[in-house]
């Protein structure tokens, strides 16, 4: 499937266009089912298969928006190592089955219903509104042109990046050495 | 439909027929070789060698009730042995047996193999989270931290192969190793004069990977009674045992393809797939001697190897080679 082909008219089910349309429709849904899991279940280890079902989705989106590289990535780090380091988290901290408890904040009710829906329409009004208009192509999503992009154009952002995670990292330390004292 | 929808479908039946007969075959291929190690017959009534011992076990697996047990968390309980198999079968998908046969090549193939074993660990927490039972519970935290703590040396190694053939396209990195044994990758080069201990390094991680002995702590049945699938019966039991068996398969495939050249013959003679299906099986028989031959490690020695160990040899070799591919 060409993404930068206008699409006029709807492919028929069953060619390779439109198997491929149902299917990203699916990862769709299947995205938005991991969220809610994740944001509904009680017990957290729940919550954490919800965001891996989530996150596979947005891995399968990327995939389909010609970026199979940014996709692995997706699988890698956070179904690979962010999800199993939150469980690990649980697992070590919270051996009992943990329900969430305690005080709801104060968006929780009707409330929270009222600034979720707001949160929508806003971003609808705002995607109906906004004039979308082709870019032009910044890489042809290879690993080779990516790399390449990585440290030339965008070298500033990577480093950025890395100083951010080196930071939690170092962070993440102390507040574990702290703990060891006591 | 069209013709590349078709052949896509094609391959991966195959792809999965494939992993499902190795992973049954493999179970038998590894009860003869621990008995032969243990000098014991082994199952050998069922058929000429035993032979129709997979088939009649996966009967008798699947006739058996599937117990839950009571305040499991059903839904994962159910999931995990699906997700040990799941991802096993999605590597087998971009693996190339030989110049013309892969379901789909993929010019990240070394990334996406990485990216569905990355899943495997979630298998074995979910189970043992699932079945509520405490051995399970301190199994897949063993074998978590092994899976999360071995995975490093083994990408950094495998990054330091990709960096020496320049491509992470599983096929192109065996042809850059084609014309005779001296050009695979296991032998030192000019770029990278450490490659045996890579090859060393990945070996030993694919065992820990795949939770295999002397690495098999999350089964560790003197202590644990089975790890994280004690409680699991039936085909969801067997799954586990299928899951393991093809993550094998996969770990022997990627050896074999980063460090053994692929499907490249060794004298530069009769070419084709058998070289590297020969290969592969040489390499899973490696697999089981090891495990009847070593003794299971501790806990403390497993992590050890890998943070004292390996990690640090492994982040050497990678800056050696990037610093020599730089000079030369």
């Amino acid at each position: 499937m060409n993404p930068s082909m206008a699409i006029t008219e709807a492919p028929g089910l069953f060619t390779a266009d439109g198997l491929t349309g149902l299917i990203f429709l699916v990862m769709m849904a299947v995205t938005l089912i991991g969220g809610i899991i994740s944001c509904c279940a009680e017990r957290l280890v729940r919550a954490v298969a919800g965001l891996i079902v989530c996150f596979i989705g947005v891995a399968a989106l990327y995939y389909f928006l010609n970026s199979p590289f940014v996709a692995m990535m997706q699988m890698l780090i956070y179904v690979g190592a962010v999800c199993i380091t939150i469980a690990f988290a649980i697992m070590l901290a919270a051996p009992e089955e943990s329900k969430k408890n305690g005080p709801a904040g104060p968006l929780s009710g009707p409330l929270g219903f009222i600034t979720a829906g707001l949160v929508t329409i806003g971003l609808i009004v705002m995607a109906m509104r906004a004039k979308f208009t082709s870019l032009p192509k910044v890489s042809d999503g290879t690993m080779k042109e990516m790399g390449i992009q990585l440290l030339t154009s965008y070298s500033m952002v990577f480093e950025l990046i890395s100083i951010v995670l080196l930071i939690a990292i170092i962070g993440a330390l102390v507040i574990a050495r702290a703990g060891r004292s006591k | 439909m069209s013709l590349t929808l078709l052949n896509v479908i094609v391959a991966v039946v195959i792809a999965i027929a494939f992993a499902a007969a190795n992973a049954a075959y493999l179970v038998w291929a590894e009860r003869r070789g621990a008995a032969r190690i243990q000098r014991r017959p082994g199952p050998n009534i069922n058929g000429p060698f035993g032979l129709l011992q997979p088939p009649l076990d996966g009967i008798k697996l699947m006739t058996k009730q599937l117990m839950i047990p009571g305040g499991a968390d059903k839904i994962l309980f159910m999931v995990a042995p699906v997700l040990a198999m799941a991802p096993a079968i999605m590597s087998f998908v971009t693996i190339p047996f030989s110049k013309g046969i892969a379901a789909h090549n993929m010019e990240i193939g070394v990334l996406m193999i990485f990216a569905f074993a990355s899943m495997g660990a979630m298998a074995i927490l979910f189970a043992g989270w699932g079945s509520r039972n405490k051995y399970s519970v301190m199994a897949s935290v063993r074998a978590v931290s092994q899976n999360v703590s071995y995975e490093i040396p083994m990408l950094i190694t495998a990054i330091t192969v990709v960096m020496v053939n320049g491509s992470m396209d599983l096929k192109a990195i065996s042809l850059a190793q084609a014309g005779g044994f001296w050009h695979w990758n296991i032998f030192p080069s000019l770029h990278s004069p450490l490659m045996p201990i890579s090859f060393i390094i990945f070996f030993i991680c694919s065992l820990a990977e795949t939770n295999r002995a002397p690495f098999d702590l999350g089964e560790a049945e003197s202590e644990l009674v089975a790890g994280f699938h004690t409680e699991y019966g039936s085909m969801g039991f067997g799954l586990f045992f299928m899951g393991e068996y093809a993550n094998i398969v996969i770990g022997a495939s990627l050896t074999t393809i980063l460090f053994l050249g692929g499907w490249d013959c060794p004298f530069g003679m009769f070419p084709g797939v058998w070289w590297f299906l020969l290969k592969i099986y040489l390499l899973i028989a490696t697999f089981i001697w090891i495990r009847w031959t070593f003794p299971r490690t501790t806990i403390y020695g497993l992590l050890n190897l890998s943070w004292k160990i390996l990690i640090p040899i492994s982040l050497f070799n990678l800056l050696l080679t990037a610093g020599l591919l730089k000079v030369f």
